[in-house]
């Protein structure tokens, strides 16, 4: 019987960064997950922005988290190599009336420990951003602001944590967790498992989590936000995110450009019972279609290449519920982590491990790998550095993503490095095959391929996702 | 000192093998064709129904057999091919960088550069269709191609949104397969598609298509389990309480074809905004000297014998351009009117112009009993009465040199269907 010191349960980005943080601890750690990879719920499907921290009210654990987080991010996407871009955000009002509420967010923000806040007149925000309606009254301007694939991010955190010896096991949820003498009993899809302690980093589901072993309930309730996401090619429509701000009319949508340079618009807000319904609409796509035009009047919709829609994980009180559970000893919870939750996320994991070693008398290890490389994104290698790659390793040479420029050998890198792709949704997070303009069309049937041979596996088994998600039925006669 | 072809044709496809065949034949001895897949010959060897040739070869053949001729006759020509060779970027002044395992990333010169990249199928995130994003949803072209080259079946249960050709043939392609297509819907009120094959792979299997119809809702979390369908009104928006539910386990779209120019536009080529293609001369000139285009990415053909005819006159006047010929200075634009949404080529230089010129365009309704003109500054000079023009299918006109000698200093040429 193994016996774990930390299981995490969920491997989104909080749960991910929470293990790569106890990765530095001598330490057992084994993180579950339901679905078949890593950034799989709430994490891979939402606005991608680092926020300047001017949005949380002061003395809440998410303003803390937050500046923190942007403070690690800055530096970490560097140590662990993946996409970032500090773009700076704006947030605008759109009437003189609104004016001051832009000082509060101001206020708000240096009371949060932000330093580089400043408001601007309607015609310095469009001096910065020509694309901005002429409507635009006034903007808070956040130079250090960024944006973050949320794939790479989490993906980052979880291959480092498993460098570092933390386990993952996918396909396992959490049915039912018992107490036992020295810890916890986790009755799992694959079977019993024994850990000292548990974290609870289940997302949309940490209520149901929690309630299995503490009596102080909370109720979350997944709050669905849809999305338009367009071409490359109007990725420069606007450098910095554009916000709106908050009015009597609803929480407004944001303009922004993506860390891989597409653009995105959205999201909407609505509160819903199903944990699982992703469900696009045609009146929410519309919805912020049409309030995105506020702010950027000719957001271009004719170079939409999808929609999709994420569940923010909501619970009533709007804050994040980290620590130890007060009524069940070394059961601890990171949930609540809706917006901004991203951002938090590495302060998160640093705070949660901080406590939990503490808690465990933990000693830190001397072996802790503290960088980690990407797969290689040979398309934006100088020609001298694409050739020697190619050189070495001709698979980078054979374009599969025409879209996106993938090569043979990145899609191979995915699937073969730690946690590698098990699905077509796990090779597209981690090196954008399938991402671009033509959204797989071209190049499913090689990526088929590629999958079901390092695997092993037929290519009628090959998933998009989750099981059941097989896209071939049979081989025709 | 960088490498120079004459003729550097982007693409391997039926217009790149067409504009090859006649750039060798009209004495351009250095030409160099970059195809992406690992085989020439591009979406034909996919479409393994016959109803190709008849107009080039007089018989029907099946999409690879016709795809055969072309690459057996540029073989006889020692034409080179690099194969899984993707061209990256190519500058205003015909420098083409290309990407292959072999030599890694390698940038050439060109005399003369064709685009021939053909097209690509507008996605199921294009087009904003509500719902789930399951698994089971694929364009109509990469099922053919899971099928036809890879040798699997998609589905049992089918819905196929769009009357484009390729959806159609898959409808009748699925059926032979022992899949189950229950119904075709159509956004617009007429099809996308060729007359024949509504006739030849819906009506003679007796599946039903619905004009006038749009999937509302995609069903199912995994896989397809199956879409709402609902009737549009005349602004093409669902008409409440219409929504009809099918259970299916798969969604074919067919839904339009893009030209892909992702490659012209790093080139500098100026693109129409009707077909997305580049806009070209009557020498299949785009508007950067020396870079010519022929075939679907220049504007989507239903026929690919008139890709073959466009392209070979692409690869003649690629020929004569590297021969020491230049770009003419004069040129007179193509008006549109009346129902004729676009015509290619957009511009004709009178002075050097063939003897005869074919204008191909689309129409963007269905129109009866109309008159295609032809005016001259105003005057009539071609009238052809047409009984029935359907979007779906390419019509042309044919504008002859005598017509320019007899206007010597026209202006502009309209093009119209009329009453």
């Amino acid at each position: 019987m193994t016996q774990y010191d930390v299981v995490v349960i969920g491997a989104g980005v909080t749960g991910s960064a929470i293990a790569r943080e106890l990765a530095r601890y001598k330490l057992k750690t084994l993180v579950l997950e339901k679905e078949e990879d890593v950034c799989s719920g709430t994490s891979k499907a939402n606005s991608g922005i680092v926020h300047g921290g001017f949005d949380a009210k002061e003395g809440t654990m998410m303003a803390r988290m937050n500046v923190r987080g942007a403070e690690l991010i800055r530096k970490l996407h560097k140590t662990l190599d993946f996409t970032y871009r500090e773009n700076g955000s704006m947030v605008l009002a759109f009437s003189e009336a609104d004016l001051p509420g832009l000082e509060e967010l101001k206020r708000r923000g240096e009371a949060n420990g932000v330093t580089d806040l400043s408001i601007l007149t309607g015609d310095e925000a469009r001096k910065l951003e020509p694309a901005l309606s002429d409507e635009v009254a006034g903007a808070l301007l956040s130079p250090s602001a960024g944006i973050v694939c949320p794939f790479s991010m989490t993906i980052a955190f979880a291959e480092n944590a498993a460098d570092n010896g933390v386990e993952f096991s996918f396909l396992n949820a959490v049915k039912n967790i018992e107490k036992t003498g020295d810890g916890y009993k986790i009755e799992a899809e694959k079977g019993d498992i024994y850990t000292k302690t548990v974290v609870n980093a289940a997302g949309l589901y940490s209520d149901k989590i929690n309630d299995m072993v503490s009596s102080r309930h909370f109720t979350i309730v997944p709050r669905r936000g849809e999305y338009v996401l367009m071409d490359r090619e109007v990725g420069d429509l606007v450098s910095h995110t554009i916000f709106q701000l908050p009015t009597r009319l609803g929480k407004g949508v944001l303009v922004t450009p993506t860390a891989h340079g597409n653009l995105l618009v959205g999201p909407n807000a609505q509160d819903i019972d199903d944990k699982e319904n992703t469900e696009t609409t045609a009146e929410g796509i519309e919805d912020i279609k049409r309030r995105a035009l506020l702010s950027v009047p000719t957001v271009p919709y004719n170079k939409t290449i999808t929609g999709f829609a994420g569940l923010r994980a909501h619970e009533e009180h709007h804050d994040f519920i980290l620590g130890e559970a007060e009524d069940a000893e070394l059961f601890f919870n990171a949930a609540a982590i809706e917006s901004p939750g991203l951002t938090s996320a590495p302060a998160i994991g640093e705070y949660m491990a901080g406590i939990i070693a503490g808690r465990l008398g933990a000693e830190k290890k001397e072996s802790f790998i503290e960088t980690r490389k990407g797969v290689p994104q040979v398309a934006k290698l100088s020609p001298k550095e694409r050739a020697e790659l190619i050189a070495k390793r001709p698979e980078y040479g054979t374009i599969v993503c025409r879209c996106e420029s993938v090569s043979e050998g990145e899609i191979l890198d995915a699937i073969n490095r730690t946690l590698g792709a098990k699905s077509l949704d796990g090779i597209k997070r981690r090196v954008r095959q399938g991402m671009g303009r033509c959204q797989a069309g071209f190049c499913t049937p090689r990526a088929v391929e590629l999958l079901a041979r390092e695997l092993g596996i037929a290519p009628e088994e090959v998933t998009k996702n989750r099981p059941g998600s097989e896209l071939l039925i049979k081989e025709a006669e | 000192m960088m490498e120079y072809h004459d003729i550097i044709i982007i693409g391997g496809g039926p217009a790149g093998l067409a504009a090859a065949i006649s750039a060798r034949e009209a004495g351009a001895e250095d030409i160099l064709i970059l195809e992406r897949d690992e085989r020439p010959g591009g979406i034909l060897n996919q479409c393994i129904h016959n109803g190709f040739g008849l107009h080039t070869f007089k018989e029907e053949l099946t999409g690879p057999e016709y795809a055969e001729r072309f690459i057996t006759r540029a073989k006889e020509l020692n034409i080179p091919i690099k194969l899984k060779t993707i061209a990256a970027d190519i500058s205003p002044e015909r420098e083409v960088t290309y990407v292959n395992s072999e030599e890694g990333a390698v940038t050439v010169k060109a005399g003369a550069v064709i685009l021939a990249m053909g097209c690509r199928e507008r996605p199921r995130g294009a087009l904003g269709l509500p719902g789930f994003r399951p698994a089971g949803v694929f364009t109509a072209g990469t099922a053919q191609r899971l099928m036809n080259i890879e040798g699997f079946a998609v589905g049992k249960e089918v819905v196929i949104l769009g009357s484009g050709d390729i959806g159609l043939i898959m409808a009748r392609r699925m059926t032979l397969e022992g899949a189950k297509v229950k119904v075709v819907a159509e956004l617009m009120p007429y099809s996308g598609g060729l007359k024949r094959n509504i006739v030849q792979c819906l009506e003679d299997y007796g599946i039903p298509l619905k004009l006038s119809h749009t999937v509302t809702c995609i069903h199912g979390k995994e896989r397809v389990t199956g879409v709402t369908i609902s009737e549009v009104g005349a602004d093409r928006r669902p008409i409440p309480g219409t929504e009809e539910y099918y259970s299916c386990d798969t969604l074919l779209l067919s839904c339009g074809l893009l030209p892909e120019n992702e490659l012209s536009k790093s080139a500098g080529v100026v693109l129409s905004r009707v077909t997305g293609g580049p806009e070209v001369t009557d020498s299949l000139e785009t508007t950067v000297p020396g870079v010519f285009a022929a075939g679907n990415v220049l504007h989507v053909h239903d026929l690919v014998d008139f890709v073959s005819e466009e392209a070979a006159r692409a690869g003649r006047k690629a020929a004569e351009y590297v021969k020491g010929g230049s770009t003419p200075e004069k040129f007179v634009e193509i008006k549109t009117a009346g129902g004729v949404r676009y015509t290619v080529p957009q511009r004709i230089s009178p002075d050097t112009m063939d003897d005869k010129i074919t204008l191909r365009f689309r129409v963007g309704d269905i129109l009866k009993n109309k008159t295609l003109a032809v005016y001259f500054d105003g005057e009539p000079v071609r009238r052809v009465k047409k009984r029935i023009m359907a979007p779906g299918e390419m019509e042309e006109l044919v504008l002859t040199k005598a017509s320019f000698a007899e206007h010597p200093d026209v202006k502009e040429i309209l093009v119209c269907a009329e009453d």
